[in-house]
């Protein structure tokens, strides 16, 4: 209902929503699509209907039949294209500065990616028809996955899962199936805990029990007192390498051999490849099954949270029970999908994958060829060069090599009354997205700083610049640390109420 | 590499400030023996103009020019190239979860728009930020029935999408649920005699899609009244979402499973979709996925934040209601944009000129002899035909024409081969029937 | 602060003892400790719960406690006002935002945990700890 009609309107009190104090930038007034909705606007046409109409409720019958989609938009293509242009101005994105987010890698996503995937002959192919006529499609899968195996040093791979936490689903379904294939699926699995919360949660759908270990004092997997854990009654360990704190796990072939000796598995979480591709391959350290976010380390764009792609790798014992359908090059050359897997885990999801994903995971890896190894090197050479530059300033609670990240923790800054959320939204101020809060949990007063390769030498300088300024602030003004951010359209928002009377959707007033 | 913005001075510069003498200092802590020597044997590198070419040399590979009747769980609808133009913008094409809400008002704000229209297409009063997709959407709902019943047992309709029931047994297996399938009676709808009352009283859920895998429309009011009377749940699975612009809402179930493909996302090749579930309010806590609710700031600006945290991964890690993390947000901005464009009137002439055209297609194949449809049910824009010859055959014809035929069931339902579910949208002109109608009675006219 | 009738547990849950029945909570420093309380997640009546095994949920926006409980018995009532007003929890976490009555199988129970004065020691040592 547009405020302008509404006599009302010129009572604050009288609109359905208070907008709060008028901003001198119009896009920052900017309400809800439904509250510029009125009856007769429309913002796309169809062409005119060439054959002969017919009467809904003839047809369906009066049971099934809607009289219409109540409360649905009724608005002109410039207002939609308006409105959500005004509201894209108030995110941050990569195309606009660095995103400092640890474990998120969150890298430049190429727009050659965005064309090819919007291709007539690829964008349009439906997933049902047949294989003769998805050739190309197939193909793409196929040579993506030769990428994949080159790239980890495995020996098969999946494309289905739409995201790392499918993927870990997908990898721990093949353990239980290659488990239960050689007489006992076991029952637990362990967890480090400094792990990503969707490994436990994936843990439980697959049937399994968490048994959470403690890391050691060097926030690794603590070995020495490993082989305790890896009871007969242990399926995998899961493990994310580099840790979620930065830290390649060096003792991870032992830690291999310690599972394999008791006929357990090693999955990767394979969210840190960024600091590996093209250095070291995990299927070479002794990694059974491990996933990839194609939306982290390949490029493909994080989109506000999606969509992703968590392919997963394999060793050759586990083959046999790979997701269906898998693709194939048969002997003529050509590609299909074979369906025809009696020892598979079934299927993740419908159809063969979040293919727009998976093809712009391939244009980056195509981009690249041999020389993702630089790109590898740029993201570690980053990360260093900022803990560097900031090692005086924050406490580094674990004095060990960082790779493609760097765990910092608010420990000095704490004595002020100041903790790391407050740092993260005064970093708002000075233009750049906050790191990673809170996460790892073996951290208390986390702050992981991931750069990636993305960023230029200058953009480490200003990130560097406005850490060591807040760093200052925090000593010297740290109320106004502690109240940011000062520059966004909105204040901090009280999550409290959200969570208390949740308002989920906007009704009518 | 134009990827990398770093020029080789630098790049020595730096490791002179971190105190290094080589980049493979910073690679120490991986043992040595694991430290590759030699590059990758991967192709390229290729500059963009030949990535370009690598992929259009793959488009003309595929099929090209022809005429599909296919749907089957994915839909060709009509799309504006408005939506993509703003999901391409970058501050949403590369943005990130909107965790810090403070700069990421554009996307959490679409989130609760997109939350809204799902409330409205379906008549729920809540829905999700998305899913993955549909398949995983009606998984994840069956274990929310799961939950909020504390029952392990789902009577689930064979005419639910069979790659769908597929996801959900590949699931259930491991979790304990036991799915019992329930046939179909020659209406195409889920056989309501073999609902007992004893079996509704230990399931959790009856498990429909509608319209569903044969295009047939299920009675969702009786299905509710059934399942509730013996404290089950009634969970509906929509594969095309288009049809809620003339079908009645499933208001009466108690968790919706959508797929949102039909609303401006290209086909793909199978991905990336939006899935959604929409349910009750009572239910929301128990409810799988990312929410966006609305709030304000200090100063009483209306704002919108992720909210009901405490139901996902990274804070209730084992005991979440789901491990989702990543979805499809990206898609489910340019399913908002969409429905926005077409709105409360496009997407009801949308809806009629589906099922229009399906009917006038429906007419069109039952003149021919020996072609009748299969089931008596009310349908959108996908119906089941009999054919009085194999459809493989058929259809292996139907592409010497340039025509991609109707989804064949023999290999997901035995006792209907020779049967196939053919789909109509307003995408296929009229001109585009006929030819296909009278290349279908030119092959059955052929002798055997 | 911590009444001296009640009987305290190490993971922050109170009792009060009340004949056959007892009356269950969660103390100011466990609601201190979560913030600001956004949802209670409690089972219903007639549900048996046994000392020391969790029987519920407390959740503040970002994190989600158990509640453990101090006694063995059969639950009576749950505190309705919580489901609408859970921030009652951190405003009268002792009285008004009780979560549970118990019909209990042992009263005597009780008298082995913590009293109030070796509550207050127990919770300031734990202060220091942060």
């Amino acid at each position: 209902m547009s405020t302008l009609l509404n006599p009302k309107a010129a009572e604050p009190e009288a609109a359905a929503h208070h907008v709060g104090k008028v901003r001198s930038h119009p896009s920052q007034n900017e309400g809800l699509i439904f509250e510029h909705s009125l009856p007769g606007k429309r913002g796309m046409e169809l062409p005119p209907l060439d054959v002969p109409a017919v009467d809904p409720v003839a047809t369906l019958g009066a049971e099934f039949t809607r009289a219409s989609v109540e409360g649905f938009p009724e608005v002109s293509e410039i207002e939609v294209i308006r409105h959500f242009t005004r509201l894209s101005t108030w995110n941050y994105a990569i195309d606009l500065g660095m995103y400092p987010l640890g474990s998120c890698t969150m890298k430049y996503n190429p727009r050659v990616n965005e064309f090819v995937a919007r291709l007539e002959g690829l964008a349009t192919e439906h997933p049902s028809q047949p294989a003769e006529l998805s050739q190309g499609c197939l193909r793409i899968l196929y040579d993506l996955q030769k990428c994949l195996l080159s790239i980890t040093g495995m020996d098969a791979v999946t494309l289905q899962p739409a995201a790392g936490a499918q993927g870990e689903l997908t990898g721990l379904l093949m353990i239980r199936a290659y488990l239960e294939s050689m007489g006992n699926a076991r029952r637990k699995v362990l967890i480090p805990d400094s792990a990503h919360g969707t490994n436990p949660a994936s843990v439980v759908i697959a049937g399994y029990e968490v048994q959470n270990i403690k890391s050691n004092d060097r926030g690794q997997i603590d070995t020495d007192h490993l082989r305790e854990f890896v009871t007969d009654d242990v399926a995998a360990l899961m493990i994310t390498n580099p840790s979620t704190i930065g830290i390649f796990e060096e003792r991870i072939a032992e830690i291999a051999a310690i599972l394999h000796e008791r006929g357990a598995l090693l999955y990767m979480d394979g969210a840190n490849m960024n600091a590996l591709a093209g250095v070291t391959r995990p299927g070479d350290f002794g990694v059974d099954v491990m996933h990839l976010n194609l939306h982290k380390t390949f490029s493909t764009p994080h989109g506000g949270g999606g969509p992703g792609a968590g392919p997963v790798m394999i060793k050759k014992i586990l083959e046999p029970f790979l997701p269906t359908p898998v693709i194939v090059q048969k002997q003529d050359g050509s590609y299909a999908l074979d369906s025809n897997r009696p020892q598979s885990v079934g299927r993740v999801r419908a159809f063969a994958g979040n293919f727009g994903v998976l093809l712009r995971a391939l244009a980056y890896t195509l981009a690249y060829g041999p020389g993702i190894r630089q790109a590898t090197e740029d993201a570690v050479l980053n990360a260093n060069y900022i803990r560097k530059n900031l090692e005086k300033y924050f406490d580094l609670p674990y004095d060990l090599p960082s790779m493609h990240e760097v765990v910092f923790s608010d420990a000095r800054q704490k004595a002020k009354g100041v903790n790391t959320m407050d740092i993260a939204k005064r970093l708002i101020d000075y233009g750049f997205h906050p790191y990673t809060t809170a996460f790892p949990l073996i951290v208390p007063g986390a702050m992981m700083i991931e750069p990636t390769e993305s960023e230029s030498r200058e953009e480490c300088d200003l990130f560097i610049d406005a850490m060591r300024s807040i760093a200052a602030e925090v000593d010297s003004n740290p109320e106004i640390v502690k109240t940011a951010p000062h520059s966004t359209r909105v204040g901090r928002l009280d999550e409290t109420a959200a969570a208390r009377k949740p308002v989920l959707r906007w009704k009518p007033a | 590499m134009r990827y990398l913005p770093k020029s080789p001075a630098e790049r020595q510069e730096m490791l002179a400030a971190i105190g290094a003498k080589s980049i493979d200092e910073l690679f120490k802590s991986i043992p040595e023996k694991f430290r590759l020597r030699d590059p990758l044997a991967l192709p390229g590198p290729l500059s963009e103009s030949e990535i370009i070419q690598y992929f259009k040399a793959r488009a003309d590979e595929n099929a090209r020019g022809y005429t599909s009747f296919l749907g089957a769980g994915v839909y060709s609808h009509l799309r504006s190239v408005v939506a993509d133009a703003i999901i391409q913008r970058g501050e949403f094409l590369t943005s990130y979860t909107p965790y810090q809400a403070e700069f990421a008002q554009g996307t959490l704000t679409a989130i609760f728009e997109f939350q809204t229209l799902m409330c409205q297409l379906t008549g729920q009063e809540v829905a999700n930020a998305s899913m993955y997709d549909g398949s995983t959407a009606l998984t994840e709902a069956v274990l929310m029935a799961e939950r909020l019943t504390d029952r392990d047992y789902v009577l689930v309709a064979r005419s639910v999408h069979p790659e769908y029931r597929q996801v959900l047994h590949t699931y259930a297996k491991n979790l304990g649920l036991k799915v019992e399938e329930i046939g179909f009676t020659p209406s195409g709808q889920i056989d309501r005699a073999a609902l007992t009352p004893e079996k509704l009283s230990r399931a959790a859920a009856i498990v429909v899609q509608s319209p569903n895998f044969f295009g047939v429309l299920e009675d969702l009011p009786a299905l509710a009244q059934a399942a509730h009377a013996s404290g089950a749940l009634l969970v509906d699975t929509i594969t095309e979402a288009v049809s809620l612009g003339i079908v009645r809402p499933p208001a009466e179930a108690d968790i919706v499973a959508m797929e949102g493909q039909a609303l401006g996302i290209p086909p793909s090749y199978g991905g990336p979709y939006v899935g959604v579930i929409a349910t009750r309010e009572k239910f929301v806590r128990q409810m799988p996925g990312r929410l966006a609710g609305e709030t304000k700031d200090a100063e009483g600006n209306r704002g919108f934040v992720l909210t009901l945290a405490t139901r996902e991964q990274h804070i209730r890690r084992e005991k979440a209601t789901s491990n989702i993390c990543t979805n499809e947000a990206l898609y489910a901005l340019a399913a908002t944009i969409h429905l926005c464009l077409i709105g409360k009137e496009g997407i009801r002439e949308q809806a009629l000129q589906n099922l229009a055209k399906a009917r006038f297609a429906q007419t069109e194949l039952e003149k021919i002899p020996g072609v009748r449809r299969t089931f008596s049910g009310r349908t959108f824009n996908e119906f089941t035909v009999e054919f009085p010859r194999s459809v493989k055959l058929i259809n292996h014809e139907l592409l010497k024409e340039k025509i991609v035929g109707p989804y064949s069931l023999g290999m997901y339902y035995p006792q209907l081969t020779k049967n196939a579910v053919v789909c109509v949208t307003e995408t296929t002109s009229r001109a585009e029937i006929e030819r296909f109608a009278a290349a279908v009675r030119k092959i059955l006219e052929k002798p055997l | 602060m911590y009444p001296a009738d009640y009987r305290y547990t190490k993971q922050h849950e109170w009792v009060k003892v009340d004949g056959e029945v007892g009356i269950v909570g969660i103390t100011h420093y466990a609601q201190q400790e979560l913030g600001d309380v956004v949802f209670v997640d409690m089972p219903k009546p007639g549900t048996k719960i046994k000392l020391g095994t969790s029987f519920g949920t407390v959740e503040s926006v970002k994190a989600v406690s158990e509640i453990f409980s101090p006694v063995s018995g059969e639950i009576l009532e749950t505190n309705g006002l919580l489901s609408d007003a859970p921030e009652k929890i951190n405003a009268d976490p002792h009285v008004t935002a009780w979560l549970i009555k118990v019909k209990l199988d042992d009263p005597k129970e009780a008298a082995s945990l913590m009293d109030a004065v070796a509550y207050q020691s127990y919770v300031e040592a734990a202060a220091k700890d942060h």
